[in-house]
């Protein structure tokens, strides 16, 4: 039972919760951006059954977008790893000219539109592309084809991994790698043995970053790769197309697929951060 | 012996600083913080570069401006005991000391052998699966001392080895310190704030200022009143 006093609200027995009102509106607040969120993820699941969920693992449009998004994600994490992992280094150790100029293009993606990044990359690499006219006179076609969406997916994904990589390496004490020098590592010795080792939860937490925005990469995919069932069609374009077909089952289990590794992710990112820190500042 | 004559353009002042140490004897560096105690052991180390003169040690050159030889750090051979010990987090005790060994690919036998030795010596063979972190202030520092020594130095750089640990400790430990310096025979440069130490250790003090030795001498010469404001500053505290 709730009685008004003044300012304060005693809920419960002899007022062992004591709340003012300003935390009354804060707890609704909360509330409110708590459902708003939870209540369409919770509905997607109480919208299909568990047997025709389970059911969609035999229909050939789910299990091509589900192989293509898997190869061509994890290409793409690939890729970011390799090329991303000496600029995020350089960039946090070194100083050179261009180097904010460097750092806001790695950066621009994360705010170009989609959709834009998809045009912009039909524009260079498509038949008739700026560097596509060439490839096209060479006889390689690019656009339309499984290659174009592992290029849309690096495109918008690889900066969250060097961000995340280059923070990871600028928290690494610069004593630690000085230390490994005098004891008698190269450079690239100290790199791996030394660098890598602390910054790892860091740099495993951005790849996983890069991933799962590779794996749900829709706008740029659909206009430089196009739609094509088993080439280009990953799982956000399948949920697209299975929807606008009215093949509402094979949408929901592409969907509730797609949630579940989101909240993997989430957890994931959460604890190795966490850790990243505690293995840095010892 | 030890040679070093160097100049380095710092963002207060110019770094400037001339001295030699021979082997088996005990160089300790004293002065406020930021006169360039630190930057004298890196530039020996290799870790900063100076613009002009040289570093020898023996007949090896560490670096000299005239002819362009820098030697990269790796290649120098020393034994650098780092002011928070710089053990590294990620790994075992056992591994911080193999590290030196394992990048001179010595075989793993061997490696076992010396890392043992050298933990027995210090008494921290126990630790030796315990990871870096989770040891005291002289636990870890008896582990960095044991990994500067698995490589053989040919030359010693403790900076501040003993600030990190308690009072009571640092007495045995300071005792400990100079059997080892002496033991090793090489030539040795301590970074201290410490009166004890300088007097535990040194064979000869050098006092710093802005980048400049401004007097040097036995502790007994150089460690009274009267020769600079910093020196005044740590016998009033006594």
């Amino acid at each position: 039972m709730a009685r008004i006093m003044g300012k304060t609200i005693t809920i419960g027995r002899a007022g062992l919760l004591k709340v003012s009102p300003i935390e009354v509106i804060a707890l609704i607040m909360m509330a409110i951006i708590f459902l708003f969120i939870l209540l369409p993820v919770i509905s997607l699941f109480l919208k299909i059954s568990p047997d025709s969920f389970f059911g969609e693992f035999n229909n050939a449009v789910v299990l091509d977008a589900l192989r293509l998004s898997f190869i061509t994600s994890i290409s793409t994490a690939i890729i970011v790893l390799i090329l991303g992992t000496p600029v995020a280094y350089i960039n946090a150790r070194y100083n050179y000219p261009g180097k904010v100029l460097i750092d806001t293009i790695i950066d621009l993606p994360v705010v170009i539109p989609p959709a834009v990044a998809g045009i912009a990359l039909l524009m260079a690499f498509g038949r008739m592309g700026v560097v596509g006219q060439y490839l096209n006179m060479a006889g390689i076609t690019v656009g339309f084809t499984t290659v174009a969406v592992v290029m849309a997916q690096l495109f918008v994904s690889s900066p969250f991994y060097i961000r995340q990589a280059r923070s990871s390496f600028e928290d690494v004490d610069v004593t630690y790698e000085n230390a490994a020098r005098t004891l008698g590592a190269s450079r690239v010795a100290t790199f791996f043995y030394v660098t890598v080792p602390i910054a790892m939860n860091g740099l495993i937490s951005g790849l996983i970053m890069t991933w799962a925005r590779a794996l749900g990469e829709f706008g740029a995919t659909i206009l430089f790769a196009g739609n094509f069932a088993g080439r280009t069609q990953t799982m956000p374009l399948a949920i697209y197309m299975t929807m606008e077909g009215g093949d509402l089952n094979a949408c929901i289990a592409l969907s509730i697929i797609l949630v579940a590794i989101s909240f993997i992710v989430i957890v994931a990112v959460k604890i190795l951060t966490r850790g990243a820190v505690l293995n840095a500042r010892s | 012996m030890l040679e070093v004559s160097v100049t380095k353009k710092l963002r207060d002042f110019v770094f400037d600083v001339n001295i030699e140490v021979n082997s088996g004897e005990t160089l300790v560096l004293m002065g406020e913080n930021g006169s360039g105690k630190t930057t004298v052991l890196n530039v020996i180390a290799g870790l900063a570069a100076p613009d002009e003169g040289h570093v020898r040690l023996d007949s090896t050159c560490f670096f000299d401006r005239a002819s362009g030889q820098d030697l990269p750090p790796e290649s120098r051979n020393v034994g650098y005991l780092f002011q928070n010990y710089a053990l590294f987090p990620t790994m075992t005790v056992y591994d911080n000391v193999a590290f030196g060994l394992r990048m001179r690919k010595r075989p793993r036998a061997e490696i076992r052998t010396r890392v043992k030795y050298l933990l027995e010596e210090m008494g921290m063979w126990e630790l030796q699966g315990e990871r870096a972190v989770n040891l005291s202030g002289g636990q870890k520092q008896r582990v960095a001392l044991s990994r500067a020594l698995a490589i053989d130095p040919a030359l010693f750089l403790l900076d501040e080895p003993l600030s990190a640990i308690d009072a009571e400790a640092q007495l045995s430990l300071r005792k400990e310190l100079k059997q080892i310096i002496k033991g090793a025979g090489v030539p040795g440069i301590v970074v201290t704030h410490s009166i004890k130490d300088a007097h535990e250790l040194a064979d000869r003090v050098c006092l710093m200022e802005k980048g400049k030795i401004i007097a040097s001498g036995n502790p007994e010469e150089v460690l009274r009143k009267g020769i600079c404001r910093f020196i005044d500053g740590i016998m009033d505290a006594y």
